[in-house]
């Protein structure tokens, strides 16, 4: 497993209950923070249609894509029903000294 | 001297569905209004409350008009009452469709499942097949060869518009479509943004449609009487002129090929019946830029973004002013189009001209 930890942000730099995007290496990722301030990192686009997350809604674990609606767990990164199909890959997050890194696969 | 008139293809098979890919117009990205994420999150905030009570008092006027319709079925009495049955039935269905199908209506996803499933019925469009059709005229709308929601293609072909107010052109052409699933059969088309997984639901509520629609002609044939067909399938064409009067105010008459919702939706004040029946789809620029946001909080997000909108229409006839004599006009000339006016503070869009 790859143990590699990127430093993404300070831990107030996400609201509660919102997501923001983080680019690395050539790709693109989300990163959210719950209303019970854990933290989770999803793929940045939506397998739908290649848009970025970090534009949408979040709603407890769910992340609303902004173009199209489409539904994801985040925590799981399970699609939750048309036009959301195809599961979101999740990566590690670790919060450490108050900031957030990210592992990703 | 006798002019050509070139027609676009407006098929998603087309020549014109490659053309729009190689210019950059298919799945690209589009204009989006300056608002700041607090605020919009406030506005994306999602609640039952509203669309519990619309919902309520659209199914009571339902069965109090239909009601009505059947205690006064052979005077003239009944006229009225079916109007109303009709309007509700068929024409204001298509906005609790719309929402349902966004699932921006309701907090709670099944709520919105369930109006969604029944309203697709009522508005006569199968649900699965519509939801994959709404979702594409979002991602590419008004695109020619990528969008299969144009209502209005150009030249204007006058007689399916006005044959559209009754649906005696689209509900046939539905019904086709309908008996296709029935068989497990796609149209070219619908392959383009129907994925595989979800065709068996295609063909499992064509096929359940179908079943009701047998079950309810049976049931007149029976009783010799036409009164079942006014609640059930008939509605779907004396009740959808307004759907039609509200719906081509959307987009009708203005640009093709544009990456700025601002130049091909028209936003248009309405009074307070035309909003609720429609469910505040009369501030469509807003609602195609931010799908996030639930019909109830448009209004507001409207505010928000007035001053980097062009000037939206002061209600129906105004937008009309504008929409009948263009669409005249593209008979003759169908690469006339109407040219929004963006406030000159902003910075220009990516955008082509048509082709």
């Amino acid at each position: 497993m790859n143990e590699t930890w990127i430093e993404v942000c300070n831990t107030g730099h996400i609201e509660k209950a919102d997501v923001m995007r983080f680019d690395y290496d050539g790709r693109t990722f989300a990163i959210y923070r719950t209303d019970e301030d854990t933290y989770f990192a999803t793929d940045g686009l939506c397998t739908h249609a290649n848009v970025h997350l970090a534009g949408g809604f979040v709603m407890e674990h769910i992340i609303e894509c902004p173009k199209h609606n489409g539904r994801f767990d985040f925590t799981t990164g399970q699609a939750k029903g048309a036009p959301a199909c195809v599961d979101l890959k999740t990566h590690r997050v670790k919060v450490e000294a108050g900031r957030v890194f990210l592992n990703p696969d | 001297m006798q002019v050509e008139i070139t027609k676009r293809d407006y098929s998603l098979v087309g020549r014109e569905t490659k053309l729009a890919e190689e210019r950059g117009l298919a799945n690209a990205e589009w204009y989006s209004c300056k608002i700041s994420r607090q605020r919009l999150k406030e506005l994306m905030q999602r609640r039952d409350g509203p669309a519990i009570r619309d919902t309520l008092i659209w199914f009571a006027v339902l069965i109090i008009s239909g009601t009505l319709g059947y205690l006064t079925w052979g005077t003239w009495w009944a006229v009225p009452c079916f109007a109303v049955y009709g309007v509700i039935y068929s024409s204001s269905s298509d906005s609790r469709w719309h929402e349902s199908g966004h699932r921006t209506a309701f907090k709670t996803v099944w709520m919105n499942d369930v109006l969604y499933e029944i309203a697709s019925f009522m508005v006569f469009r199968e649900s699965v097949p519509w939801r994959w059709s709404h979702t594409r005229h979002h991602t590419d709308t008004i695109i020619v060869g990528r969008d299969p929601e144009i209502a209005v293609p150009r030249p204007p072909d006058l007689l399916g518009i006005a044959l559209s107010f009754f649906s005696l052109n689209k509900a046939p052409k539905e019904f086709v479509k309908m008996v296709r699933h029935c068989f497990g059969r796609l149209n070219p088309a619908e392959e383009t943004y129907i994925p595989n997984e979800e065709r068996p639901k295609v063909y499992r509520n064509a096929r359940i449609y179908i079943l009701i629609y047998a079950a309810v002609i049976t049931w007149a044939i029976a009783i010799h009487s036409i009164l079942p067909l006014m609640y059930i399938g008939l509605p779907s064409f004396y009740g959808s002129w307004l759907m039609v009067i509200f719906g081509l105010t959307q987009h009708a008459g203005l640009a093709e090929d544009v990456l700025d919702h601002r130049l091909n939706c028209r936003t248009v004040y309405m009074n307070p019946i035309f909003r609720y029946l429609y469910w505040e789809m009369n501030y469509h620029v807003e609602h195609h830029m931010f799908p996030m946001v639930p019909y109830h909080a448009l209004g507001k997000l409207h505010q928000e973004l007035k001053a980097d909108m062009p000037k939206p229409y002061n209600g129906l006839w105004a937008a009309y002013r504008e929409i009948i004599p263009v669409t005249l006009r593209q008979v003759k000339e169908p690469t006339y189009f109407i040219r929004r006016q963006l406030p000159g503070t902003v910075k220009p869009v990516t955008s082509l001209e048509p082709a």
